[in-house]
């Protein structure tokens, strides 16, 4: 290993020096999946790898972008490493747009008109807004909420901290998911009055349980935010000078406001590889060793569609995670290290205004056939969770759970091993990640479950030793 | 009313406050009368009583100046009757005839008395001219004459005011001058109670939001951006230092407000130091209400801000004074060496010498505390037990500093400043003890050529005045609430030690929920990049970590928890992030 480190390091060092370089990887995009690409390959092997991304030159933490904006952080705060950091790993950044990818010649073509050779490519160009085809979302004031350009539109389209005579005063947000949660609570500190559109009748209910969404409906409502749920945009309608000025709803009310944030999801920013031969669907579809159709060309995070999911698992999973472990795997594979992309039990978390959000497994919005779910609340406090489970063998399938903070390794340990949610609800001490002096919620909850569904709790004595390490 | 409103009115309050505060420095007159003046005077100085009441009365600014030139007036009459006088001299060395081989001891003692105290200081002045060999006799008789100055020296420092009297005498002086007015406690009241009340008012904002994270706008705000404000708030502090160790004298008039509370608590007048103490807590109160209020529903932070304001109330603030009232020893007993880095001086030794069993017990629980309180509660709990629930440089930082607290530079290059300045104050303070305690013990002042008091002296401006206090708490606004504690406190370099190498504590991450957000990082007044490690699902186990727990409180993941377990498991320098099957490769 030591010694191929070594000869790669001198093969290297003559390319760097000889008229026929290698060309090394070439990975397209500087997101999670990208970065984590590049480093997880420079772990492993001394390659060349040069990342070329368009929306910023460093890469940084999407999820931050909200910070920002409310002023909890300057963007410097949003990068994860420092920018010595890339040189001192020799990872090689370069700020351009890929315009075409051509397979046949290993080539790519830059908007530069550069182009640019690779022996091997990761493509991880992430998602880009989902727009549907509504009616005047060319007009000044529409904007979706992915990319560092859409916060800089963003600051242009509202008032400036603390700033008082500025026209925006009123928005529309179409779609309520997390991202329009977060958008919601942006605008929020900007003092501008938001109202959410949403399509179902209750708050993310493709995702939560009802009891769920219900809860979370009415927080974000006491923050100040309107919902209106069955309500779907028709069509944005602007003044003479091309200026948001209202709403229409397929209703056909009509909601003045001067910004519409489009909020209805992402999908894989794909369209650049169009007629290149890369097989895709919604996404680019790769194998489980994260390779596309076409040897030597891999694709990672949000872009990545994986031909055949693993159980419990979908095909796109566009979030942070999933973004870092197909880069994980990705990277190994790009430095020769042939690893298959196998998640474990889906996590996943989020934070609706002052209320965090974890799950562990699986908790359908609408339970399956022989499945069942608890929903359990502490009262008077936004801390409830929704506890899922296999109806004959008992066998736990996942949980939810809102203002209380759960242990991962736990649920991913419970889950692997199939244990019954008698089992996993005994642990819940260990389990509980609360911060210190919190007070303790595991036995009203270990109580309310035994009489309510009269499944018995076991104490894992065994697991415990494991884990209270 | 409005949240605006409020908030300025808020600000404008505490800023009335505060100016009203300095400008009695500037419009308040100070006088003096007779009977005040010679009560605080020794018997044989009742004469400077005389001079002194004749001083016009005038602002606190412009009576230092005034009561010096009275002092050297004093001084003048007190060198003509006990001096030697210049024609005295003139005729002893004329009494030579011009020889100077007739300059010896019995010369001077028949000239001016044998036991006498000018005979003494003459000869301990001039001795050595004693029987040597000089080019000329004018040449002898410069040197007499140049010596001169330092008899009448001493002969003023032993019937007059000596020049290392007459600072303290300056501040005593004016704070019995201050008008009668500013001491009945009213204008204390007044003028506390405003900017307390400012405070509050400004705070009513945060109480009215629900219970979260309210970080918002910190980066938009000027006065926590190093921008105007904070430069402002920045040269209030240093200026405030530098007045408080260098020119208390010019504070006069504040401390005189506090002389009823300092009489109830301790029974003496209040000094500068009183007056700090007070301050300090009082500014710990108030925004240790803020904390209070910020963090509404994390119970782990309320508790704790509870704790520091506890300690700084019980144990610096009131402590001291019931023990200075029962003339015992003013001893911080929560204060551990090397921070109290004062504990092992002579002096200290003296007093604890002096007082008995309570004395005796003083000393072996200051003992006790750094060799065994210290890593024991460490292995157990962390440092935090000690930094950010009983310490008042760390209470100060963690209620007073906290709108500073993103400040601090998360960079790997100030990480690598940090481990080399804080060890070496470390290094230092352990050498400066040492020492001291050598000179205690061995009554020899020097070691290796080196004079321990100017050791002493040395760490005692440097890091005593400088780095505590000037740049420690005038630094806020520019470098975060935690440049000292980070960079330059020995104890916290000691507890660090111990955190690292050998305790329960450490901030667990929790699997791979980590989103890289940076809101931990940003938000660690140790200047921790506490993403780092979350990132790599590794635990945080860091010398600096203070475990304040303000990353658990704003990582909007749950991510982080700050635990206290069994040692195995505590450090993962390979760690695998949970999520997917099949390990990461460390190389
Ligand atoms: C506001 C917001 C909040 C979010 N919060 C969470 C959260 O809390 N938790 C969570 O799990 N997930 C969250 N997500 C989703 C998460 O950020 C994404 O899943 C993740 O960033 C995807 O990473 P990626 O590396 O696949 O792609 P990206 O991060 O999108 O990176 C792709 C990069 O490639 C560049 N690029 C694309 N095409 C080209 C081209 N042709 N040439 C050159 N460069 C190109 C893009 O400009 C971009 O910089 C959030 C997303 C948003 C927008
Ligand atoms: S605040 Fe939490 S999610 Fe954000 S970087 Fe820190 S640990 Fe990760």
């Amino acid at each position: 290993m030591r010694i191929e480190n070594i000869l790669n390091k001198i093969a290297y060092f003559r390319c760097e020096h000889d008229e026929h370089m290698a060309h090394g990887t070439v990975i397209i995009g500087n997101g999670i999946a990208g970065i984590t690409a590049a480093r997880e390959m420079r772990k492993i092997s001394d390659e060349r790898i040069q990342v070329i991304s368009i929306e910023t030159p460093y890469f940084f933490s999407r999820t931050a972008l909200m910070y920002v904006y409310m002023g909890h952080m300057k963007f410097e705060h949003t990068k994860p490493y420092e920018n010595w950091f890339w040189e001192k790993n020799r990872i090689e950044l370069v700020q351009a747009l890929v315009e075409k990818v051509n397979p046949e010649k290993n080539e790519l073509l830059l908007s530069t008109g550069e182009q640019i050779k690779y022996d091997k490519l990761l493509i991880a160009t992430g998602s880009k807004t989902q727009y549907f085809d509504w009616k005047g979302l060319d007009y000044k004031g529409v904007q979706g909420l992915y990319s560092f350009q859409d916060l800089e539109k963003l600051e242009a389209n509202t008032p400036k901290p603390f700033q008082k005579d500025h026209p925006t005063k009123k928005a529309i947000i179409v779609g309520a998911g997390l991202i329009g949660v977060e958008l919601a609570e942006m605008l929020n500190t900007r003092d501008i009055e938001v109202t959410m559109l949403v399509r179902e009748g209750a708050f993310w209910n493709g995702v939560l349980t009802p009891s769920e969404a219900a809860e979370i409906g009415h927080h974000i409502e006491s923050h100040g935010i309107k919902l209106m749920f069955e309500s779907e945009l028709d069509e944005v309608l602007a003044d003479d000078s091309g200026k948001v000025r209202a709403v229409r709803t397929k209703k056909n009310e009509e909601l003045e406001c001067q910004l519409v944030g489009i909020t209805t999801g992402v999908k894989p920013n794909i369209d650049f590889l169009k007629n290149t031969g890369i097989e895709s669907d919604k996404g680019i579809l790769v194998d489980e060793y994260l390779e596309t159709n076409i040897p030597n060309i891999y694709a990672a995070g949000d872009c990545a569609q994986m031909r055949e999911a693993s159980s419990g698992r979908k095909p796109v999973e566009a979030v942070w995670y999933v973004g870092r472990m197909m880069g994980e795997v990705a990277g190994a594979n790009l430095a020769g290290k042939k690893t298959a992309y196998k998640p474990g039990p889906w996590f996943n978390s989020a934070k609706f205004f002052d209320i965090e959000y974890q799950t562990y497994g699986n908790v359908m919005a609408k339970p399956e056939d022989k499945q069942e779910q608890y929903f359990w609340k502490v009262k008077d406090k936004n801390k409830f969770m929704t506890i899922a489970w296999q109806k004959e063998t008992n066998v736990f399938l996942g949980i939810n759970t809102f203002g209380i903070r759960l242990r991962h390794e736990y649920f991913n340990n419970v889950l692997k091993k199939k244990m019954t949610v008698g089992e996993v609800i005994g642990g819940m001490r260990i389990a509980n990640f609360d911060t210190e002096f919190y007070s303790k919620w595991d036995k009203a909850l270990k109580n309310d479950f035994t009489s309510e569904t009269g499944i018995e709790i076991r104490e894992p004595n065994m697991l415990q030793k494991l884990l209270q390490r | 009313m409005k949240n605006d409103t409020l908030k300025k009115l808020g600000l404008t309050l505490f800023v009335i406050a505060v100016t009203v505060f300095f400008s009695l420095s500037f419009i308040v007159d100070i006088s003096f009368k007779d009977k005040d003046v010679s009560s605080l005077l020794e018997e044989k100085n009742k004469g400077l009583a005389n001079i002194v009441s004749t001083i016009d009365p005038a602002p606190a600014y412009q009576m230092p100046g005034a009561l010096r030139n009275a002092f050297n007036q004093y001084n003048e009459v007190i060198v003509n009757e006990y001096g030697i006088k210049d024609d005295e001299l003139k005729n002893f060395i004329e009494k030579l005839d011009s020889d100077a081989s007739k300059f010896d001891t019995s010369a001077v003692q028949s000239f001016f008395g044998k036991d006498d105290f000018l005979t003494t200081k003459f000869l301990e002045n001039t001795s050595w001219m004693i029987g040597r060999d000089w080019q000329n006799f004018d040449q002898f008789k410069n040197s007499i004459n140049d010596k001169l100055q330092n008899v009448n020296k001493a002969v003023v420092s032993e019937y007059g005011l000596g020049a290392e009297k007459q600072d303290a005498m300056v501040l005593i002086l004016m704070t019995v001058g201050a008008p009668d007015f500013l001491k009945t406690g009213l204008w204390a009241f007044l003028i506390f109670g405003l900017a307390v009340a400012g405070g509050f008012i400004h705070f009513i904002p945060l109480w009215r939001k629900k219970p979260g994270i309210h970080n918002d706008h910190i980066h938009h705000n000027k006065s926590q951006t190093r921008q105007w404000p904070a430069i402002i708030v920045f040269v209030c502090l240093v200026g405030f230092y530098i007045f408080l160790y260098h020119y208390p004298h010019y504070l006069a008039n504040q401390i005189a407000l506090l002389k009823p509370l300092s009489e109830n608590m301790s029974g003496g007048a209040a000094n500068q130091w009183f007056l700090y103490g007070f301050m300090y807590t009082l500014a710990m109160f108030t925004m240790g209400a803020r904390m209070m209020i910020k963090y509404r529903g994390n119970m782990y932070q309320q508790v704790r801000t509870v704790s520091v304001f506890f300690f700084q109330v019980a144990f610096a603030f009131t402590l001291p004074q019931i023990l200075t009232r029962m003339q015992l020893p003013a001893y911080d007993l929560k204060s551990a060496w090397p921070l109290e880095y004062s504990f092992f001086f002579d002096y200290r030794i003296d007093e604890y010498m002096q007082n008995g069993s309570l004395g005796l017990f003083l000393f072996g629980w200051g003992v006790v505390l750094f060799a065994i309180g210290v890593p024991l509660l460490t292995y157990f709990y962390g440092k935090r037990w000690y930094c950010s629930w009983v310490c008042g440089c760390g209470g100060l930082a963690e209620t007073v500093g906290d709108p500073y607290r993103h400040l601090s530079d998360k960079s790997l290059g100030s990480w690598k400043i940090e481990r080399w300045v804080v060890h070496s104050v470390l290094v230092f303070a352990v050498f400066m003890t040492a020492w001291v305690l050598y000179t205690a013990i061995s009554g020899d002042s020097e070691l290796l050529g080196i004079n321990s008091y100017s050791v002493r002296s040395t760490y005692g401006f440097f890091i005593g005045f400088v780095f505590a206090g000037a740049v420690g708490t005038g630094f806020y606004p520019v470098m975060g609430n935690r440049v000292w504690c980070r960079f330059g406190c020995p104890l916290a370099a000691y507890l660090g030690l111990v955190q690292r190498f050998k305790s329960r504590f450490r901030i667990t991450t929790n699997g791979g929920q980590c989103i890289s957000c940076g809101n931990c990082s940003t938000y660690c007044e140790m200047g921790i990049d506490v993403r780092w490690y979350a990132q790599r699902g590794q635990n945080i186990v860091r010398s600096s970590c203070v475990g304040c727990g303000v990353c658990s409180a704003v990582c909007p993941r749950g991510v982080l928890k700050l635990e206290n377990k069994t040692e195995d498991g505590r450090i993962n320098d390979n760690p695998i992030l949970i999520g997917r099957e099949g390990v990461t490769l460390n190389l």
